[in-house]
């Protein structure tokens, strides 16, 4: 964070030392958005637990409370990530057993919601990138849809190559960023 | 980097110091196999240190690749009106043209610049203007001059008065800029946090349609480059991109999902009137209008494999259009209709490919491995493109003929997903 702002003012100062005005043949195109439906705020922020150094917290007894299955890294639904051949939608079997236990929770809990977001790698055009992580998005849906899941409980999003996981220029890196990841409602 | 091309650089730097902050430098390779020899004396400008018209006026016509830029240091007389010219010095020289000219401080701090453009062979006068301009206008005067250079001795229109756009990651946000055709005067016309893509000029080069990611899911807006105000065209469940403006500007085609695969729609300019063009169980994506507003040429998987197709503007039956390549995808439309350029796939590689629609001819033009977005320059002659160099975005240009290859590269900043703006007037 340091480093952004001593290099914001190094930046600031540079610029500053400019004086001399750009070649403009319009007025200054300033971003004002007067959209109605516009929503570019900053992410509301929670508010923080309030830390007390003389207290001290506690786990309950209750066993029934500390089992979400989705948080136990025991349990298959703590896995999230499918991932994806090159160029390709197909739902690998190893993957299979996940999407099912996620499948099987929407099922038994039909107030839950996930949201699908599909990626892919940043090789080629950034648009075909976005139609290819929606498809990787859908193929889950779909198989999910299969066994038993509603359409209700499932939204699609992709962000293309937006999003890696992994920047490098290799295969490891790539095949990371070529996924769908399952997010549940509330994460 | 050559010390020259390093000098340049540095020259342009301390001249246009108030747009240095995202100054492009520019790197050229090859040219035409027949160049144009053209002289061009610095301009007379009385009090200033650095004459920069010349110096732009030589930039821009040297990055065409038709042009051959004589040193003219050598030269005893440093002519800067027609009685000062002794044509026998400059066809010694091998020059074919010569460029004079002179800047002289008028009332009110203006400027009247002036310029001649010769034809040594022919001892005579081909262009000559004048121009009354504020200050800030020097670096516009010399562009169109320029312009006019490039008209008289080529005989088609230049493009050194267009403008381009592009997206600069930089510093963890995502940046929506529009530069001159020479990658100077750039100006942020959107910062974001989150993506920002696909940006596309209307026709009359007064609107950007663009994709961002600012909602957390791709919407599609269309802002004013005049006003600076914007609105989102298209914000449909699922996913929103791929804007494409119909010749007229009345319209653009763009791509929804609504929670299933990617589809070709088109939409009222003002977000009314949606009407879905494509209907098929595969990708279909970015969309181009030919021209003449009649086709839709467009990438889809429906064979196995991501391939350029068209289909009636009206939506309808679509026909294949390139075979071969297992992945041919961005396809751009060259302004004659003639010329089709898109990125393909070959051994790992993806490189910017020409193909002449009437022949189906297919040339491979660019000479890198991971080129994305061609689209061509107003007249025709120029692909603008975005490549990587050591893991990081940069611009490049390659002439139709393939024979020019230019670099943009900003400092700093990792620059993707450039669009070359039209004519304006």
């Amino acid at each position: 964070m340091n480093k952004r702002l001593i290099g914001s003012i190094a930046l600031a100062i540079f610029l500053a030392a400019c004086s001399s005005k750009p070649v403009k043949e319009e007025p200054p195109p300033a971003v004002v958005d007067k959209s109605p439906t516009t929503a570019a705020k900053p992410a509301e922020k929670k508010p923080a637990a309030p830390v007390t150094e003389s207290a001290t917290s506690a786990p309950m007894k209750d066993t029934s409370l500390a089992a979400n299955p989705l948080k136990d890294p025991n349990n298959i639904l703590s896995k999230r990530s499918i991932f994806f051949d090159f160029d390709s939608d197909e739902v690998k079997a190893e993957y299979r057993p996940l999407v099912e236990a996620h499948a099987k929770y929407l099922v038994q809990h039909p107030n839950a919601h996930v949201m699908l977001q599909g990626n892919a790698d940043d090789r080629g055009s950034r648009e075909y990138n976005l139609a290819l992580g929606q498809r990787r998005a859908v193929a889950v849906k779909k198989v999910m849809n299969v066994l038993g899941v509603s359409d209700k409980q499932i939204e699609t999003v992709s962000y293309g190559e937006e999003k890696p996981r992994c920047s490098e220029q290799t295969e490891s890196c790539w095949s990371q960023n070529r996924r769908t990841d399952i997010i549940h409602a509330g994460e | 980097m050559p010390r020259y091309l390093f000098r340049l650089w540095f020259l342009l730097l301390s001249v246009f110091c108030g747009i240095a902050h995202a100054e492009l430098t520019i790197d050229i390779v090859g040219g035409a196999a027949q160049q144009i020899p053209i002289a061009i004396v610095p301009f007379a400008q009385p009090g200033a240190q650095v004459d920069a018209l010349s110096t732009v006026i030589g930039a821009d016509l040297r990055r065409s690749g038709l042009f051959r830029l004589l040193e003219t240091r050598g030269v005893a007389n440093q002519p800067h009106d027609l009685e000062e010219v002794k044509y026998p010095e400059w066809a010694a020289l091998q020059a074919q043209a010569l460029v004079i000219g002179k800047v002289e401080p008028q009332a009110g701090g203006r400027f009247k610049v002036s310029f001649r453009l010769l034809d040594i062979p022919k001892q005579g006068s081909l262009a000559g203007l004048e121009y009354d301009i504020a200050p800030a206008q020097m670096r516009s005067t010399a562009h169109k001059i320029a312009d006019v250079i490039y008209e008289k001795l080529i005989g088609e229109r230049g493009v050194f008065s267009t403008r381009i756009t592009y997206i600069t990651k930089m510093a963890g946000r995502f940046v929506l800029q529009v530069a001159d055709a020479d990658g100077a005067n750039a100006q942020t016309v959107l910062s974001s946090k989150e993506p920002i893509i696909s940006p596309a000029w209307s026709p009359d080069g007064t609107r950007l349609a663009y994709v961002s990611f600012e909602k957390k899911k791709p919407v599609i807006y269309v802002q004013s480059l005049v006003s600076g105000q914007r609105y989102v065209l298209a914000n449909f469940k699922g996913n929103n991109s791929a804007p494409a403006w119909s010749p007229d500007g009345k319209r653009l085609a763009i791509v929804l999902t609504h929670g299933a695969n990617s589809q070709i729609y088109s939409i009222n300019s003002d977000g009314t009137g949606l009407q879905q063009l494509s209907s098929s169980q595969a990708i279909d994506t970015e969309p181009v209008w030919t021209p003449d507003g009649k086709w839709i040429y467009f990438t889809s998987d429906r064979g196995g494999s991501p391939q350029i197709y068209r289909m009636p503007a009206s939506g309808g039956d679509a026909q294949r259009v390139t075979f071969e390549g297992g992945y041919n995808v961005s396809p751009h439309l060259s302004p004659d209709g003639k010329l089709l350029t898109y990125v393909r796939r070959e051994e790992g590689r993806f490189r910017v490919t020409l193909q002449e629609l009437a022949s189906g001819q297919v040339q491979i033009l660019s000479e890198s491995a991971q080129d994305e977005s061609p689209s061509f320059a107003p007249n025709g002659r120029m692909i603008l493109y975005a490549t990587s160099v050591n893991g990081r975005g940069v611009l490049a240009a390659v002439s139709t003929d393939g024979r020019t290859r230019q670099r943009l590269s900003e400092a700093g900043g990792d620059v993707r997903e450039p669009a070359w703006g039209p004519w304006v007037n």
